[in-house]
């Protein structure tokens, strides 16, 4: 896919993952449509996946620590046809298996995510897996800059450094924003980037919603003999002029108006799977 | 009677096993002397992850290693893999459905006089209340070296509570278990005795010094914890009076468990024998098991005063 398709691809899975949030009345708004380009540019550009072949081995991993923003997520696994688009209707409806967190009964989600902190550490497992038994593999991990906080982040930080595992690409949706306010209010972060430099991983910056520059990164040359770490700057609630910046929007639920008013800013017709 | 480890008997046979199948994979948090893995790990590195002692990445690199096609198995103190990491066993592992093996050493009060910092005697209630999570508590080396064979076999998840110390061996070398059957011991008509892990040679003792008094009573050995063998419960209950008897705490563990099942199917006068609700008396493993009443006079006292009450 073309960056410009992939952009129009986002602002799709954005609408989808609105309209699901709408309709569910449930949902996390701000972390998924901060998230939204980062999961476009994966599934529809980087990762070698196998939606007819789920468990594919040669498949590259990926894991939403930052499981909350899985309306986008589960949209884009629909849209890569791991399973069927309707099925996106039923999002946290009784007996539906798209539930408000990944849930690894859906194809192509790996592990059940949404207690923040347990990405990673899988993530440094897989990707130790493969080196040790020589596959070619990447394995990719999407965090939340709240989910910082959690001590476990950075159990694995070591560990992936320790292993060496170059084939590991952590990325932290830098927002800003947590449910109670501002990281830097909450629980301050920075210098962020030091701190993982500081803990032997091979850190770089990017736009998070800039399109371009994360295929850029994803397809450029990476460091040797270290995990990799992508913070991507973004906007919480990104594409919904009513929902960005906005904290409250972590899991505030879109009124029908904000909802047409979310498919004009976002240039799309509506929902894909109605 | 011969004394063996059940550490050293899980870690004796998983490296033969590992020897053969290469994704058979151990993880260690700073633990391979207390697990008695050392040589695996000089043997096999490529199938060796130290961790250091961090539990909750130990058990999330575990589950990722599953996902990579891989048969992991993470060993150190049941206490702190309980406990400490118990959202990633519930979450990367069992909610998860990965294939992970938790192999939790120096459970119950094997570490005695540390404190209860280092004992682990709430493992049972809490890991067997994690839906898709087997639990087990062997009583002797034999019954770990074929329990190894199945975990090693299985694609379920699994936790595993082992002692420290060398405990008396049971059963003769070769004997066969089947998962979710306990093993009738004993037999007799007054009362039950259901045990799991150091216990069950303690209730074996226990029966012996009762059959001495006339009163006859069987003795199961409970080592799957979760499934439960409910047809054995019930045969127990049969006898009248069903002494559990345990080292964890007496909320949560086997006696729920027992008891959970004997209440809402065939109710039956019982008592739990286990560690009380307070800050636990220290001393060595077997001291602390005779303060409380867990040693072969304590359970034979027990019984008595349970079939008189
Ligand atoms: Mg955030």
């Amino acid at each position: 896919m073309t960056v410009n398709e992939l952009k129009q691809t986002a602002n799709q899975i954005r609408a989808d993952a609105v309209t699901m949030i709408h309709d569910a009345a449930t949902g996390h708004t701000g972390g998924a449509m901060s998230a939204a380009d980062i999961l476009t540019a994966l599934y529809c550009r980087i990762l070698n996946v196998y939606p007819d072949d789920p468990k594919n081995p040669d498949r590259d991993r990926f894991f939403l620590s930052k499981g909350h923003s899985c309306e986008g997520y589960y949209a884009v696994l629909a849209h890569r046809g791991f399973f069927d688009k309707k099925e996106l209707a039923t999002f946290s409806r009784a007996g539906s298996r798209i539930i408000g967190h990944p849930n690894n009964q859906v194809p192509g989600v790996e592990v059940c995510t949404g207690a923040l902190g347990h990405g990673l550490p899988v993530a440094v497992g897989a990707a130790l897996g493969a080196k040790r038994t020589g596959k070619g593999y990447r394995v990719y991990c999407l965090m939340g800059d709240g989910e910082q906080a959690e001590g476990s982040v950075w159990e694995a930080a070591m560990a992936g450094a320790n292993y060496r595992l170059d084939n590991l690409f952590a990325m932290v949706d830098r927002n800003g924003l947590q449910i109670s306010g501002s990281t830097e209010d909450v629980m301050a972060l920075e210098d962020f980037k030091a701190k993982w430099q500081a803990f032997g991983w091979d850190v770089c910056e990017v736009d998070g919603n800039d399109m371009e520059a994360l295929v850029n990164y994803f397809e450029g040359e990476h460091a040797k003999d270290k995990p990799h770490m992508l913070i991507a700057h973004t906007i919480k609630g990104k594409g919904l002029p009513f929902a960005e910046n906005k904290a409250e929007w972590h899991h505030k639920v879109p009124s029908d108006e904000q909802l047409t008013e979310a498919y004009r800013a976002l240039d799309v017709k509506g929902a894909s799977f109605k | 009677m011969s004394m063996s480890t059940l550490r050293g008997a899980f870690t004796q046979r998983i490296l033969e096993l590992a020897k053969e199948d290469k994704s058979i994979f151990t993880l260690a948090t700073d633990s391979r002397g207390s697990v008695t893995l050392g040589d695996y790990a000089k043997q096999l590195p490529e199938q060796f992850v130290e961790c250091g002692i961090a539990e909750q990445d130990a058990v999330g690199i575990a589950a990722g290693l599953a996902d990579a096609g891989l048969r992991p198995f993470v060993c150190g103190p049941a206490c702190f893999f309980s406990m400490r990491s118990a959202e990633q066993v519930k979450v990367d592992v069992a909610y998860s459905h990965m294939n992970v093996k938790i192999i939790g050493v120096s459970g119950g009060v094997s570490y005695g006089a540390l404190g209860s910092t280092h004992h682990s005697t709430q493992d049972i209630a809490l890991m067997r209340a994690i839906p898709s999570l087997e639990v087990f508590l062997p009583s002797d080396a034999v019954q770990m070296r074929c329990l190894t064979d199945y975990l090693a076999a299985s694609n379920e998840p699994a936790f595993v509570r082992v002692g420290r110390g060398a405990v008396e061996d049971i059963y003769a070398p070769g004997t066969s278990f089947t998962v979710g059957k306990a093993v009738k011991l004993a037999e007799g008509k007054d009362a039950a005795i259901i045990a799991a892990g150091e216990t069950v040679c303690r209730a074996l003792k226990a029966a012996q010094m009762l059959k001495n008094e006339s009163i006859n009573v069987s003795v199961y050995d409970m080592f799957t914890i979760k499934p439960l063998d409910c047809e054995a419960i019930s045969e127990a209950a049969e006898t009248g009076f069903v002494l559990t008897v345990e080292e964890h705490s007496i909320y949560g563990g086997l006696g729920g468990a027992v008891a959970e099942y004997l209440s809402q199917n065939k109710p039956t006068r019982m008592k739990i024998l286990g560690l009380p609700d307070e800050k636990y008396y220290t001393g060595t493993s077997n001291e602390v098991f005779a303060h409380y009443g867990l040693d072969e006079n304590g359970i034979a006292r027990a019984l008595k005063a349970g079939l008189n009450a």
